[in-house]
């Protein structure tokens, strides 16, 4: 049953994949890529790593791609407008590089590269799941890269917060209404 | 049982999408999802060898690599919103000038 | 045939889609009915008698509602997006159906559709993709209004999620595991609202906030929205997001029962039929919902947001910390 389901989440993975790059209205795109996050979900359940999944879900599904559609919203972006004979040479171009890293990756495939059965490792996949394990991990071996971590979040909140606040002509300070100007 | 060359295959061919939707869109916002596809066929790679080689630790860079996608994200959608106030635009083949 | 029937997989598959079934068809009920009892309750709170006409006490009231919404106009306003404007109504009500996967209504195994191991996980991230529907109805409806609802969805539902997340991690470090059938055997003694009554009390505002109900219904806020997200929508569509919401506020009863509340856990009754203590107290936090929407005024938006990101995420950093030194105290002591 397995490799029945991995088909099945890996062909809505590449379908869904393909959408976003393809759909015109940026909407559309933002949906699909939700989809793809999701059924990228599935085939890391099939790797035995829910944790994963469920953090793939509700960070990338729940968060990032809700803040995508929020600015998306904010924009009012419709239908993007792709004609023009510059555009059309790039497309070309795009579509030529992408398909020779494909074939790149077709031939270090070819060459047996990369064999073997992914290991079902009873450690990994035991009844009480590997959330432990990996707060285990996180909280010893790699501590201190995750205190990092919290640091760049923090940098980047910090970031993300002065450069939509905008210094041009119009911005005003938070909590700062414009005074009424006072009669002469 | 799956091969781990699925898997790989699987992660080469959305990583490979996500090249092509770079190359190819000129939508700043769906450049930005690229750029996500890229990082979660990455993740895809890493989940699949930490099963392979029987440790966590492929699971843990997972952790990682999403923190830097969502610090990515925020502060890129701050930078995109930024620009569509100046230039009223989220074409980069637009935005081609340093001058604001 | 029987070889089939045999194999461990087909059973497995067989009986939960029995049991989602079940569940699905209760919920409509018990939805039907709630949205009657709202009715009813309100009607006294404010001193008048609430449906009465149709049937003893007005009992069939939900079926001629239903009939009624079945037989309306199915209208979609010029300019909107077709494709979303249709799927998002549907998208309301899957996240909360799919909560009740892993909701254990009682100690017997048939009692429960799954018991995974990353099902507190499992509800964060259902009720994370909620926002999906009311964000994009708003969207494709193609109107100001709608739209403005959505955006306020979108920005009120992402902040109280994370307070709501780390509410429940006092729990989880009391329980030591994210399985909801743990959690409730370790409240066999004494339910986690004991300890953990700031986290409950957080729990029960963010619940408030994420099924966008009074005093948080801003996206909806018929003073100054019209409607809100749902302006556009008519019909059975405007019908499926009215059974999203309290779907949504079914299942969050149902996991708050579980995480604070003891699960099925209560005094008396035999193990056979403890899932009463279940849907008594599922009953009376469903109370507790309707009572605060007809007491409580809606907040005002920079109100909301101050409350979200200053009191209630603070307060449910401080619990965390809290619980972690009292329980490293208590092991390490």
């Amino acid at each position: 049953m397995t490799p029945a389901l991995f088909i099945g989440f890996a062909a809505m993975l590449v379908a869904c994949s393909l959408m976003v790059i393809l759909h015109r209205n940026p909407v559309t795109s933002a949906l699909f890529l939700v989809l793809a996050f999701c059924s990228l979900a599935g085939v890391y359940l099939l790797l035995h790593a829910e944790f994963v999944a469920m953090v793939q879900i509700i960070v990338y599904a729940g968060a990032i791609m809700v803040l995508f559609l929020f600015v998306i919203m904010y924009l009012n972006l419709r239908r993007d407008l792709e004609s023009g004979v510059h555009i059309a040479v790039r497309r070309g171009v795009g579509w030529l590089l992408g398909a020779l890293l494909l074939a790149e990756a077709w031939v270090l495939f070819g060459h047996r590269w990369a064999q073997g059965p992914l290991a079902s490792d009873p450690s990994l996949a035991g009844p009480v799941g590997n959330t432990q394990a990996i707060g285990q991990a996180l909280y010893t071996r790699y501590l201190f890269p995750f205190e990092i971590t919290s640091m760049l979040l923090l940098v980047a909140m910090v970031g993300a917060v002065v450069i939509a606040k905008g210094r041009g002509p119009h911005a005003t300070r938070r909590g700062e209404t414009p005074q009424p100007k006072e009669p002469a | 049982m799956i091969p781990l060359s699925w898997m790989l295959a699987l992660s080469a061919v959305v990583f490979v999408i996500g090249v092509i939707g770079v190359l190819v869109r000129r939508n700043a916002l769906i450049i930005f999802m690229s750029i996500e596809l890229m990082l979660n066929a990455a993740n895809l790679a890493f989940v699949a060898f930490a099963r392979s080689l029987g440790s966590l630790d492929g699971q843990i860079f997972v952790f990682f690599v999403m923190t830097v996608a969502a610090a990515e994200v925020a502060v890129g959608l701050a930078i995109i919103v930024n620009v569509f106030r100046l230039k009223e635009t989220v074409y980069v083949d637009e935005i081609n000038l340093l001058k604001g | 045939m029987a070889a089939l029937w045999n194999d461990p997989n087909v059973q497995l598959v067989f009986w939960a889609l029995v049991k989602i079934l079940i569940i699905l068809h209760v919920m409509l009920g018990v939805v039907s009915y709630m949205i009657y009892a709202e009715r009813k309750i309100a009607g006294h709170m404010q001193a008048r008698v609430g449906p009465n006409r149709v049937g003893p006490f007005g009992l069939f009231q939900p079926i001629a509602d239903v009939a009624k919404l079945f037989f309306k106009e199915e209208f979609t306003p010029d300019g909107a997006n077709k494709v979303i404007f249709h799927i998002a109504p549907m998208l309301a009500v899957i996240p909360a159906l799919v909560t009740f996967a892993v909701v254990p209504f009682g100690p017997q195994d048939a009692l429960r559709v799954t018991d995974i191991n990353v099902g507190l996980l499992l509800f964060l991230a259902m009720s994370s993709l909620g926002v999906y529907a009311i964000t994009l109805g708003g969207w494709s409806s193609n109107n100001k209004y709608a739209l403005l609802g959505g955006l306020r969805s979108s920005a009120q539902m992402i902040s109280y999620e994370l307070a709501m997340g780390l509410s429940t991690i006092g729990v989880l470090l009391m329980a030591g595991s994210l399985s909801l059938v743990d959690i409730v055997h370790a409240q066999e003694r004494w339910w986690f609202v004991v300890f953990q009554p700031v986290a409950f009390l957080i729990f029960m505002i963010t619940a408030l906030a994420e099924t966008n109900r009074a005093p948080f219904d801003l996206p909806e806020a018929e003073a100054e929205l019209v409607a809100g997200f749902h302006t556009e929508y008519s019909s059975m569509k405007f019908g499926l997001f009215f059974l999203g919401e309290f779907a949504n506020v079914i299942s969050i009863s149902c996991i708050a029962v579980t995480l604070f509340l003891g699960g099925w856990n209560g005094p008396w009754l035999p193990e056979s039929l403890q899932f009463i203590w279940f849907f008594i107290k599922l009953g009376a936090l469903l109370f507790f919902f309707i009572w605060i929407r007809w007491t409580f005024p809606r907040l005002r938006y920079d109100q909301l947001m101050n409350l979200g990101w200053k009191v209630l995420l603070p307060l449910s950093l401080a619990n965390i910390l809290f619980t972690a030194v009292l329980l490293y105290w208590r092991d390490h002591r």
